[in-house]
């Protein structure tokens, strides 16, 4: 069966692939030849193939994250040829499709790297750090119930588009395994710049930037040079400005700080 | 057994008020006394977790994602309904109660339908105050649209991410709980099985999918928003991971599962490519709002296509058949997902499909185009458009775009009552993880309503009432049932290491979604459902001869889990099967090929029918026993629908 384009000719490819057993155990490279790859398939659809092949042949299947394969859920983590989520931008890996790579090409396929997200197993990472975050003030404090009617609460639209791009973040961690210091600003800007933004998010916006920049550091994850690389490998575009903006938030707030409590 | 829907008396409209009067409240200094349990993370089980916490209970809450941010309610795309009628055109709490029963073919319960439209206003004004960044007008006041063929505009949304934007805010509010303590996050988790004690749930035995460990939980109650079972047929919208494991082991532990066989099936994604194909992309459904549906008129065109000697842009005006714009002239491309579903596979089946299957049809923008211009449609539908190109390298600008139905949506699930809960006390299903409210077909925009219905204003209310007539006593998790629970887990789990066969796990899944499409899909016959029942079975055992499972269970193993996964769907699809052979009517999104009219449309037949069909387990390979609940209609008259 051919998909769109019946002229697409399978292609035969070598995956060079990061394998390791666990959190403790070293890993390394292994190479896997494969052959007969429809360039209809997506990405993650190869590496089924793959890993259908080694459970037949009693071999351990490559263990990968996934789940949605829309491209919004953010499971999907890797590291393709040394670009997070591989060469096509503004694309997941789940959407990542093997028309991009060319007959006979080598593939090397490895977990995202940073201290802040350790190896669970070949390429899985741990990305709980990412939670943390979150928890430390990624929210407005309103419990269900009691809240004003939606429309009392009138807010420009260029405002909400703008609120809505940051919101838009996925949180699958490219930014950090595309950035050289391994650093996660770009994730935190986009949900301190959402809320800075939007007249709920207002009251608490100097204890929030203070505290999820506070737990950033805490992860280890590392600093923020300003090269860009996270925003331009950033499957949704998020943008740069919210990193300008969350270096205004914290430093507002770092002046006139509303953290009685620290 | 007697099914006790415990649907209050007195006028629809004052059901829920006063039920919320005459139940029992928790002291809130007694509330941190109490534990639950919440099973999965999306909208309903977010915001129930979330709220839960807020109240003062202690919760734990897991889910087998990496993060609870990524439950499959982030893949939403269309919206969310509400009855605020921001835009004067009509719309009231009753209307938005109407049309979800009409929508579900009168196989809803009226009184659950009527408090989910009461509380729909609700879900905005809280999701709006948590940040959530929905579209806006100049004026900054909220935008709707009409979704769906609905013919009022109470559809609120966030671009084509809806989903993600409710959910990332009820997630934020989950956030708060678990930073105050409230709430315990147990990401990567996996529910293997419900613990009853004295006929009570009292807690759940999971497997840490990092290490492999069985750990038991106990609590005071449990809630299931584990989502739907679209998953059996391998191919659906639904997540990878998606699955019915928590429900239905609920299940064979005694909990009811209700019209199994209400599935529905998307009219609008993009068609299979290969044998490879892992999952199917919807394409939303305001795609028809401009786009016009045909395939060649005759079978010879077709084949032609198929073969590549005609391109789709050569087929003349008058060699095409617009088919839905023919046979219903009224509703045109807007009729409903199942008589659009329906419709493609009929024409398909006549051998006038067209791609390189045969199993698709087109939905051609032209017409728009050259109407509206290409920058109106791409505002309009610019992310769809990129979205199909990326996964069919194809331009929809310039050609057609293929579509063809998919497994979206399960309306079936675990039978609750109004209080949402099951048939077990202490166990509640919300979301899409129960029967509910959707009948035998769901509204577009619906789905996310009902999730934060259940999840923010219901069972925050309801779970107090049966709590307070709870002690405070704790269970230890070393009492017996806990313990014979985690052996059978861990007996399961060996079994399955143990069998060391020749065929993968997703060979047996590819094999059983094959049968469920071909006989308990679009449409179904008595015949074919026989056969399927028989070939389930034989699938069956042919699973736990030889399916092969590599590695061991004291480690990160995703063929395990998918192997504990299928075994489930495997007697799932045959319950789905039995249900949609019990029910020789066609309603919603059960197509009934011995129960239509002349005209070939759906015939329903309320003699005989109106009830719920729920099934109550008897072992492996038994026949299930059916428990009816009959639906009561008092405040709308049954219909026929009609979209011609």
């Amino acid at each position: 069966m051919a998909g769109s384009n019946p002229n697409a000719k399978p292609m035969d490819l070598t995956l060079k692939v990061w394998r390791q057993k666990d959190r403790n155990s070293p890993g390394q490279m292994v190479t896997y030849p494969l052959k007969g790859i429809s360039p209809d398939m997506s990405f993650l659809e190869m590496l089924d193939v793959l890993n259908e092949d080694l459970l037949r042949k009693g071999e351990e299947p490559i263990a990968f994250d996934h789940d949605c394969r829309e491209g919004i859920c953010g499971m999907c983590s890797l590291f393709i040829n040394g670009r997070a989520h591989g060469p096509e931008r503004g694309t997941t890996t789940c959407q990542l499709h093997m028309r991009h790579f060319s007959h006979g090409e080598t593939i090397t396929i490895e977990p995202w790297r940073a201290a802040a997200f350790p190896v669970h197993k070949d390429l899985i990472v741990d990305r709980s750090a990412f939670d943390r975050i979150q928890q430390a003030g990624g929210y407005v404090s309103v419990n269900t119930g009691g809240v004003p009617d939606a429309n009392e609460i009138p807010i420009p639209k260029s405002i909400a588009d703008k609120a809505f791009d940051a919101a838009t973040c996925i949180g699958c961690g490219a930014c950090v395994a595309a950035c050289k210091n391994a650093s996660a600003m770009l994730f935190v800007s986009a949900k301190v710049s959402q809320l800075a933004m939007l007249p709920q998010g207002k009251t608490e916006r100097k204890t929030r930037a203070e505290n999820m920049v506070a737990q950033m550091d805490i992860e280890g994850f590392g600093a923020c040079t300003n090269t860009g690389a996270c925003a331009a490998e950033c499957p949704v575009g998020i943008s740069l400005e919210n990193i300008a903006m969350l270096n205004r938030e914290y430093m507002g707030a770092k002046l006139t700080s509303e953290n009685v409590a620290s | 057994m007697i099914l006790d829907s415990k649907i209050p008396e007195g006028p629809l409209a004052e059901k829920w008020e006063k039920h919320k009067f005459d139940m029992k409240l928790v002291n809130p200094a007694n509330k941190r006394k109490y534990d639950i349990i919440v099973v999965g993370t999306g909208l309903a089980g977010a915001s129930a977790a979330a709220t839960f916490g807020e109240l003062g209970y202690n919760v734990k809450a897991f889910c087998f994602q990496d993060s609870p941010r990524r439950a499959h309610s982030i893949a939403a795309q269309g919206g969310i309904n509400a009855a605020k009628n921001y835009q004067n055109d009509g719309d009231s709490v009753f209307r938005l109660f109407y049309d979800t029963i009409k929508g579900g073919d009168y196989r809803a319960r009226e009184a659950n339908v009527y408090r989910l439209a009461q509380v729909s206003v609700n879900i905005i004004d809280q999701c709006v105050a948590q940040g959530v960044p929905f579209a806006r007008e100049y004026g900054g006041l909220l935008a709707n649209r009409s979704f769906g063929g609905a013919q009022v505009s109470r559809t609120f949304y966030a671009r084509g991410q809806t989903g993600q934007q409710l959910l990332l805010g009820a997630y934020s509010a989950m956030n708060r709980q678990i930073a105050y303590g409230k709430v315990k996050m147990y990401p990567r988790t996996e529910m293997l099985d419900l613990v009853t004690i004295d006929g009570q749930a009292r807690g759940i035995v999971v497997r840490n999918l990092i290490t492999g460990q069985i750990e038991s939980h106990s609590a005071h109650a449990v809630v299931l928003a584990t989502g739907g079972y679209g998953n059996v047929f391998f191919l659906s919208t639904n997540a990878m991971g998606s699955n019915a494991t928590a429900a239905w082991r609920a299940h064979k532990k005694g909990a009811l599962f209700a019209n199994p066989c209400f599935t529905q099936i998307h009219p609008t994604c993009i068609p299979v490519s290969g044998e490879y194909q892992s999952k199917l992309t919807l394409m939303s459904e305001s795609l028809r709002n401009d786009g016009r549906v045909w395939v060649p008129k005759t079978v010879e065109t077709a084949e032609r296509l198929r073969k590549g000697e005609i391109s789709v842009n050569d087929i003349a005006e008058a060699d095409r058949d617009y088919y839905l714009e023919r046979k219903y002239p009224a509703f045109g491309n807007l009729v409903p997902r199942d008589v659009a579903s329906r419709n493609a596979k009929l024409v398909c089946d006549e051998g006038r499909g067209v791609g390189s299957t045969g199993l698709a049809v087109y939905l051609d923008f032209a017409d728009a185009i050259k109407r509206d211009g290409q920058p109106a449609i791409a505002a309009k539908y610019g992310n769809l458009f990129e979205m199909y190109a990326k996964i069919t390298d194809e331009n929809p600008y310039e050609r057609p775009m293929r579509i063809y139905p998919a497994v979206h949506y399960t309306m079936g699930g675990l039978w609750v009552d109004y209080n949402l809960m099951t048939n077990i006390p202490g166990l509640y299903a919300a979301g899409e993880a129960n029967f509910s409210d959707h009948g035998a077909n769901r509204l577009g925009a619906s789905a996310l309503m009902q999730g934060l219905a259940d999840g923010y204003f219901v069972l925050p209310y309801t779970i107090g009432d049966y709590l307070a007539r709870l002690p405070y006593d704790k269970v230890s998790v070393d009492h017996p049932a806990f313990k014979e629970a985690e052996q059978a887990v861990i007996a399961k789990n060996n079994q399955l290491l143990a069998i060391n066969g020749t065929r993968t796990v997703d060979d047996f899944h590819k094999a059983l979604g094959q049968i469920m499409w071909d006989y308990c899909g679009m449409a179904r016959n008595a015949e074919g459902l026989t056969f399927a029942k028989q070939e389930i079975r034989k699938l069956r055992d042919e699973f736990w001869r030889d399916v092969k499972v590599t590695g061991v269970n004291e480690e990160l193993n995703q063929t395990l889990e998918k192997a504990n996964r299928v075994a489930d769907f495997l007697e799932l699809g045959e319950l789905m099967v039995d249900d949609a052979l019990n029910r020789s009517e066609s309603c919603g999104g059960h197509f009934r090929e011995e129960s239509q009219t002349p005209e070939n449309e759906a015939l329903r037949d309320d003699e005989n029918y109106t009830y719920v069909a729920a099934w109550e387990f008897t072992g492996v390979g038994n026949e299930p026993v059916l428990h009816k609940e009959e639906l009561k209609f008092e405040n709308v008259k049954l219909t026929q629908r009609s979209y011609k």
